[in-house]
C-alpha cells in the first residue's frame, strides 16, 4: 500500500469513527425531526463556522472553480466576488428567518413560506424546487469524491471499479441516518482543519517550483489573465461576470443545505457574527481557484502519468495532478482526504435538508398530517437514505455532463424562491397566488434561456433595442419572477381573492 | 429595536457589491503586488474589506438586536 493511500484510509476511518460518535454528541432525543434534522438548534458560533463552512465551500468547488481558472483563466475568479457579496446577504436576511424559525418551530424556509403566506401548495413549490436543486448538488459532491479516488487508484475495474465510492457513501448514509445533522457538524472541524493545512502548504510550496507568483502569472497568456473589452453596442463578458457572481450569491442563500445550517445555529447573533467571519475561507478559495494557474504554468495535463486522469475527468483532474505532481505522496494523500471529507460534510447536509423538506412540506403537508413528532424524525431519516441512493444511481448511471447540467438548472431554479422567502421576511404585500405564478414564470423563462443555449452554459445574452447585455440566466429568471409577482398581486387584490391569514403572526407557537 | 438610527450602518452592506461588482474598475493588469496582477489582488483586498463593514456592522448593531440575543 502506498504512502498516499495509507494517510487517505487512516485519515477516512477516523472520520467515520466521529461520524457514529455524533449520535451522542451534545446529546438530544434524535426522535425529534428538530434534534435529527437541526442538531437541536444548538450550535454556537464556533460549530456553525465549520459547519457553514464546510456546506457553502464544498469539494466540488474546490475541484470545480480550479479547473474553470484552469482552463478559461478570469472568468473562474467569479467564485471571489460571489462568496464576498454572499455575506452581506446572508447578514440581513438570515437572523430574521432564524428567529420565526426558532419562534415558530419551523425546520425549512418551505414551512415559513406555507404560513407566512397560509398557502400549502407555495410550500410544496418551495420543497420541490429546493429538492429538485440540491439532488445534483450531491451528485457532484460524489463527482469530486470520484476524482479523488481515481487518482488514489483506489477501485478495482470492471464491476468492482466503483465500488469504494459505494462504500464511501453507504458509511456516510449510516452515520447520517444514526446522527442526523450533528455528524456533519462534528466532521466539518476536521475537514477545514485539512483543508486549510494543505492549501497553505500547497500555496507555499507550489510556487517555489514554478519560479514564485511572478512566474507563474508571467506565464499566462494576457488574454486568460484579465478580460478583453467590452465590443461595441455590448457589455461583454463584464455583466457576465458580474451578475454571475450575484446570482450565485442569492441562489446560494435559497438553498436548502445552507438555511438548514443557519437554522440549526443557536441565536440570531451567532448567524450575524458568522457573516462576519465566513469570508475567511472566501480568502482560501480565492488562493485555490490559481491552483489552476499553477497547473497550467506546470503543464500537469501534457505529462504521462496524468493522461488517464485528464482523459476520464477533463479539467476536473487539474488540481489532483498538480499535487501529486509536486507534492510528497503521504502529503498527497493528506490533501486527498480533505478533498474527499470535503465532499462528505456537503453531501451529508444536503440529504439532511432535503429529508427535511420532504418530511415537512410534502409527507406532513399532504400525505399525513397527523403525523406524530416521531413519525416526522422517522420519515426524514428514511427519506435521507433515499435521497444518497438517487443521488449515488445517478452518478454511476448517468454521464457527468447531465450532473453539471442539471447542477447549472438547479442555481437558476433554486433563486426563484427568493421572492416567496425573503420577501416574505419583510412583508406580506405580495399574493399567495401571485408568488405561485411568479415562481412558475420564473422557472419557464430560466429552464427556456438555459435550453437555448443547449444547457452548457448560464450567461443569457439579452438584446434590448440592438445592444447586447450578456448576463447570469438566473438573475434574468427572478426579474421575469418578480415582475409577474407585482402584476399578478394587484389583480388578485382588484378581485378580492383572498390573501390568507398570516400563520407567524398566531398567538400560539407550535412548538419546536 | 428602539430607533430607526440603528438602520443607517446596514447601508455600509451595500459597498462590497459597488467594489466588486463593477468589472472595469479592475480588469487590468498593474499594478501588480508582489507578482499578483491587479485583477486578483485587487479582489482578495476585499474579502478583508468586507469583514471589517460587516463587522462594523454588527458592532453597531449590537445595541439594538441584543434583546434577540437574551430571549434565546
Amino acid at each position: 500500500m502506498s504512502a498516499a493511500l495509507g494517510v487517505f484510509l487512516a485519515l477516512f476511518v477516523l472520520v467515520t469513527g466521529l461520524g457514529f460518535w455524533a449520535s451522542r454528541w451534545r446529546p438530544g432525543d434524535l426522535n425529534l425531526l428538530s434534534e435529527w434534522g437541526l442538531g437541536g438548534r444548538r450550535f454556537g458560533s464556533f460549530v456553525t463556522w465549520f459547519l457553514l463552512g464546510g456546506d457553502l465551500y464544498t469539494a466540488y468547488t474546490f475541484i470545480a472553480v480550479p479547473a474553470l481558472v484552469f482552463g478559461q483563466g478570469a472568468l473562474g475568479f467569479f467564485a471571489l466576488p460571489y462568496t464576498i457579496v454572499m455575506y452581506p446577504v446572508m447578514f440581513m436576511i438570515m437572523p430574521r428567518l432564524w428567529t420565526i424559525a426558532r419562534d415558530r418551530g419551523y425546520v425549512t424556509a418551505a414551512d415559513f413560506v406555507e404560513h407566512k403566506f397560509d398557502c400549502r401548495m407555495l410550500g410544496l413549490l418551495v420543497a420541490i424546487t429546493g429538492i429538485l436543486a440540491t439532488m445534483p448538488y450531491i451528485a457532484l459532491q460524489l463527482v469530486g469524491l470520484q476524482v479523488v479516488l481515481a487518482a488514489l487508484h483506489i477501485g478495482g475495474s470492471g464491476t468492482w471499479a466503483d465500488a469504494p465510492l459505494v462504500i464511501a457513501f453507504v458509511i456516510l448514509a449510516a452515520y447520517t441516518y444514526t446522527g442526523g445533522l450533528r455528524a456533519p457538524a462534528l466532521i466539518a472541524i476536521v475537514k477545514d482543519l485539512l483543508i486549510y493545512t494543505t492549501v497553505l502548504t500547497a500555496i507555499i510550496v507550489i510556487p517555489a517550483h514554478l519560479g514564485g507568483w511572478a512566474g507563474i502569472f508571467g506565464r499566462i497568456p494576457a488574454a486568460k489573465l484579465t478580460f478583453p473589452a467590452p465590443p461595441p453596442h455590448s457589455t461583454g463578458i463584464y455583466s457576465g461576470y458580474a451578475t454571475l457572481a450575484l446570482g450565485s450569491a442569492l441562489a446560494l442563500m435559497m438553498y436548502p443545505h445552507t438555511i438548514t445550517g443557519v437554522l440549526g445555529a443557536k441565536s440570531a447573533g451567532v448567524v450575524q457574527r458568522n457573516a462576519v467571519f465566513l469570508p475567511a475561507y472566501s480568502f482560501i478559495l480565492g488562493l485555490l481557484a490559481l491552483f489552476g494557474y499553477m497547473a497550467y504554468v506546470a503543464h500537469v495535463n501534457t505529462l504521462p502519468q496524468f493522461q488517464a486522469g485528464f482523459k476520464a475527468y477533463g479539467p476536473s483532474y487539474a488540481v489532483p495532478a498538480l499535487l501529486m505532481r509536486f507534492l510528497p505522496p503521504w502529503f498527497v494523500g493528506f490533501a486527498f482526504a480533505a478533498i474527499a471529507i470535503g465532499a462528505l460534510v456537503p453531501a451529508a447536509i444536503m440529504s439532511v435538508a432535503a429529508a427535511n423538506l420532504f418530511t415537512r412540506n410534502i409527507y406532513k403537508a399532504f400525505l399525513n398530517p397527523g403525523v406524530s413528532e416521531r413519525g416526522e424524525a422517522r420519515t426524514a431519516k428514511i427519506a435521507s437514505l433515499f435521497v444518497k441512493v438517487g443521488a449515488l444511481a445517478f452518478v454511476l448511471g448517468v454521464p457527468e455532463k447531465y450532473a453539471i447540467m442539471l447542477q447549472l438548472l438547479g442555481g437558476i431554479w433554486i433563486i426563484q424562491t427568493f421572492p416567496a422567502i425573503v420577501i416574505g421576511l419583510y412583508t406580506r404585500w405580495p399574493h399567495r397566488y401571485a408568488l405561485v405564478l411568479g415562481w412558475l414564470a420564473g422557472m419557464a423563462a430560466g429552464t427556456g434561456m438555459a435550453a437555448s443555449l443547449s444547457f452548457k452554459g448560464v450567461i443569457y445574452p439579452l438584446v434590448i433595442a440592438g445592444h447586447t447585455f450578456p448576463a447570469y440566466a438566473a438573475l434574468y429568471a427572478l426579474v421575469v419572477n418578480l415582475a409577474v409577482v407585482m402584476v399578478a398581486t394587484w389583480v388578485f387584490n382588484v378581485l378580492h381573492i383572498g390573501a390568507g391569514q398570516d400563520g407567524t403572526l398566531e398567538a400560539q407557537p407550535r412548538g419546536a | 429595536m428602539s430607533a430607526s438610527a440603528s438602520r443607517w450602518p446596514y447601508l455600509l452592506l451595500v459597498i462590497p457589491f459597488l467594489g466588486t461588482l463593477y468589472v472595469p474598475l479592475y480588469d487590468h493588469v498593474q499594478p501588480t503586488i508582489l507578482g499578483f496582477p491587479f485583477f486578483y489582488w485587487y479582489q482578495l483586498a476585499w474579502v478583508p474589506v468586507s469583514v471589517l463593514l460587516t463587522g462594523i456592522v454588527y458592532r453597531l448593531g449590537r445595541g439594538a438586536d441584543s434583546a434577540d440575543e437574551a430571549g434565546s
